[in-house]
């Protein structure tokens, strides 16, 4: 059994975030970069399976900078085998959508042998279209996506899929499949500095594209931040002055 | 006059208010609109187009694999829809359901995809949206020409805004052969309510990422229960493991409308704001001043929370 997990960097969005002057990315000079919280449990997800099932688990990131940072943290967290395919690209270039990398990861995966990919369920950028189902689509597989729970077998896995209003349905995959992760089944495990520090001198395999992006709508896209003059009545002051202020708002409409 | 073809989403008998307001939506922008509704079997189908009178014609396609909501099946039976009667636009509500099958839609299709559309305009045979991206901090706004998937973000139209017909739609069934799916239902679950019901709560105090990890929930816990409200989570709090599941409010937890929804920490991504944005009032405390959030709540602050907390519930406690 070969399980592939699909780890993607983005953008801090605690951090402040400007616009380049044609408005058609963010400015990533100054902006730090994570893991995609969503893949980070895909990737726990798939180093539990591999636990259970004793099945090989291959990280894969496709990025121009940072993937073998990612991927070192991959391994070190307990999968097998990684992948960076390494983007050439302009730094001032917008970095490419989910679906502008999907024929990368296509390529690839079909010729990995993979009976599944595990990647996280949505990513905040993925404004034309979320990669599992996109990839699932080119590959022929059938796919689900928020999915919170994962049991593998030998012909097929089952998956819970949730819906709103915390409904839920246990969906059984004929496999190879692809699964868009919502939860994994334990929270990702903290990594000691240590175990990291082992992994960090390793040589990463890597492998230029071999097919072309595919066309989106990037560009015709601009981005502009969003009008907050409509927004909420801002409480200025110390803690105290705020804490005071809300307990008056509070008062007023007798909820406390 | 360009077309629409919007994915009608039902659970327990019920349509959902998305999929009205998608109709609005497209009706808003000129849009002439069909629906497209996926069931077990005919009898169904005539109960659930009571409810749509929105649209004049509905297309639909029954089978037993389609009694619940399946993946494999619905992306199946949508493709063979959109293949037949190529519509301009095909609208799907960004719900679990859309996820699945907007981006695999337009891949199957060849068609443009744009996700996360919360207003639509069309001019002549180009359309313009406007998403929220980057977890609402960001609007993207895209020019369409093509044949194109968008999903819509619950929320873009007031359902009750809809010009209704004066009959139930008229319904073509469309014969389509799903015996090749390979996503079978195996066992639906309904909600937990045997613990905390969020749903019922007058007060909550909403707590996010920016917590920091489960050894604070004590304080946050001890914040709620001096306001008299019931503590939860959005999502990242969820996955994190520092709560359960039941406690969770937004897109893929529990949607609430609770007279007080005072939030720390929660930066207001889409998915949550679907979750609580009819609060009656919203009060957001966040260190982020861009956090999306501040655009949706009544009031808010740029503070620390560990800093705001202790001095209201003092103040709470007190009285005063």
């Amino acid at each position: 059994m070969h399980i592939v997990t699909i780890l993607r960097l983005n953008p801090v969005l605690t951090d402040e975030i400007e616009l380049t002057d044609d408005g058609t990315d963010i400015d990533r000079e100054w902006i730090g970069v994570e893991l995609n919280p969503l893949d980070d449990q895909a990737l726990e997800q798939a180093v539990l399976l591999k636990e259970q099932t004793g099945a090989k688990v291959t990280a894969i990131a496709c990025e121009a900078e940072g993937g073998e940072k990612l991927l070192k943290t991959a391994l070190a967290r307990g999968v097998d085998d990684v992948l960076l395919i390494r983007l050439e690209q302009d730094e001032d270039a917008p970095a490419p959508s989910s679906r502008a990398r999907m024929p990368l990861l296509v390529d690839v995966i079909s010729k990995l042998s993979v009976d599944l990919v595990l990647t996280g369920v949505l990513s905040t950028d993925d404004l034309y279209g979320e990669l599992a189902p996109q990839l699932a689509a080119e590959l022929g597989w059938p796919q689900a996506s928020a999915i919170s729970d994962v049991k593998l077998e030998a012909e097929f896995v089952t998956v819970r899929q949730e819906y709103a209003g915390g409904v839920a349905s246990y969906l059984e995959m004929d496999l190879p499949a692809v699964i868009g992760l919502q939860t994994a089944a334990t929270p990702p495990r903290y990594l000691p500095g240590s175990k990291l520090r082992d992994f960090l001198s390793l040589q990463v395999p890597e492998q230029d594209p071999t097919v072309n992006f595919a066309n989106d709508l990037s560009g015709q896209t601009l981005l502009e931040l969003p009008d907050t003059s409509g927004g909420a009545e801002m409480i200025e002051g110390s803690a105290e002055e705020i804490a005071g202020r809300i307990h008056e708002i509070l008062s007023e409409r007798g909820l406390v | 006059m360009m077309n629409a073809l919007i994915f009608v989403e039902h659970s327990d008998g019920k349509v959902s208010d998305a999929t009205i307001e998608m109709a609005v939506l497209a009706a808003g922008a000129g849009l002439t609109c069909k629906g497209v509704i996926c069931a077990r079997d005919a009898s169904e189908i005539e109960e659930l187009s009571t409810q749509l009178h929105v649209f004049e014609t509905l297309i639909a396609v029954t089978d037993v694999s389609l009694t619940n909501y399946n993946p494999a099946s619905a992306l199946i039976a949508l493709e063979a829809v959109v293949s037949s009667i190529a519509p301009d636009v095909v609208m799907i509500s960004y719900s679990t359901a859309g996820v699945d099958l907007g981006a695999a839609l337009a891949i199957k299709t060849g068609r443009e995809m744009v996700g996360y559309v919360s207003e639509l305009t069309v001019n002549g045979d180009e359309i313009s949206v406007a998403s929220q991206i980057y977890g609402g901090k960001l609007i993207a706004r895209t020019k369409i020409s093509g044949p194109s998937v968008l999903a819509v973000m619950p929320g873009a139209a007031k359902p009750d805004a809809g010009a209704k017909t004066s009959a139930a739609p008229v319904v073509q069934m469309m014969q389509v052969d799903l015996s090749a799916t390979r996503i079978r239902v195996k066992e639906v679950v309904a909600p937990d309510t045997s613990g905390l019901d969020l749903t019922k709560s007058e007060k909550i105090f909403c707590v996010g990422r920016a917590l920091g990890g489960a050894e604070k929930l004590e304080i946050a816990q001890a914040f709620a229960e001096s306001l008299g409200a019931d503590l939860a989570g959005s999502r990242p709090v969820i996955d994190a493991g520092w709560m359960p599941k039941v406690h969770q409010v937004g897109k893929s937890g529990t949607k609430v409308k609770p007279k007080l929804y005072l939030m720390a920490g929660v930066s207001g991504a889409p998915e949550h704001l679907e979750g609580m944005a009819d609060s009656e009032l919203i009060i957001a405390l966040n260190s982020d001043e861009q956090a999306p959030i501040f655009n949706k709540a009544h009031f808010g602050a740029v503070c620390d929370m560990f800093e705001v907390m202790p001095a209201l519930k003092q103040r709470l406690q007190s009285g005063s």
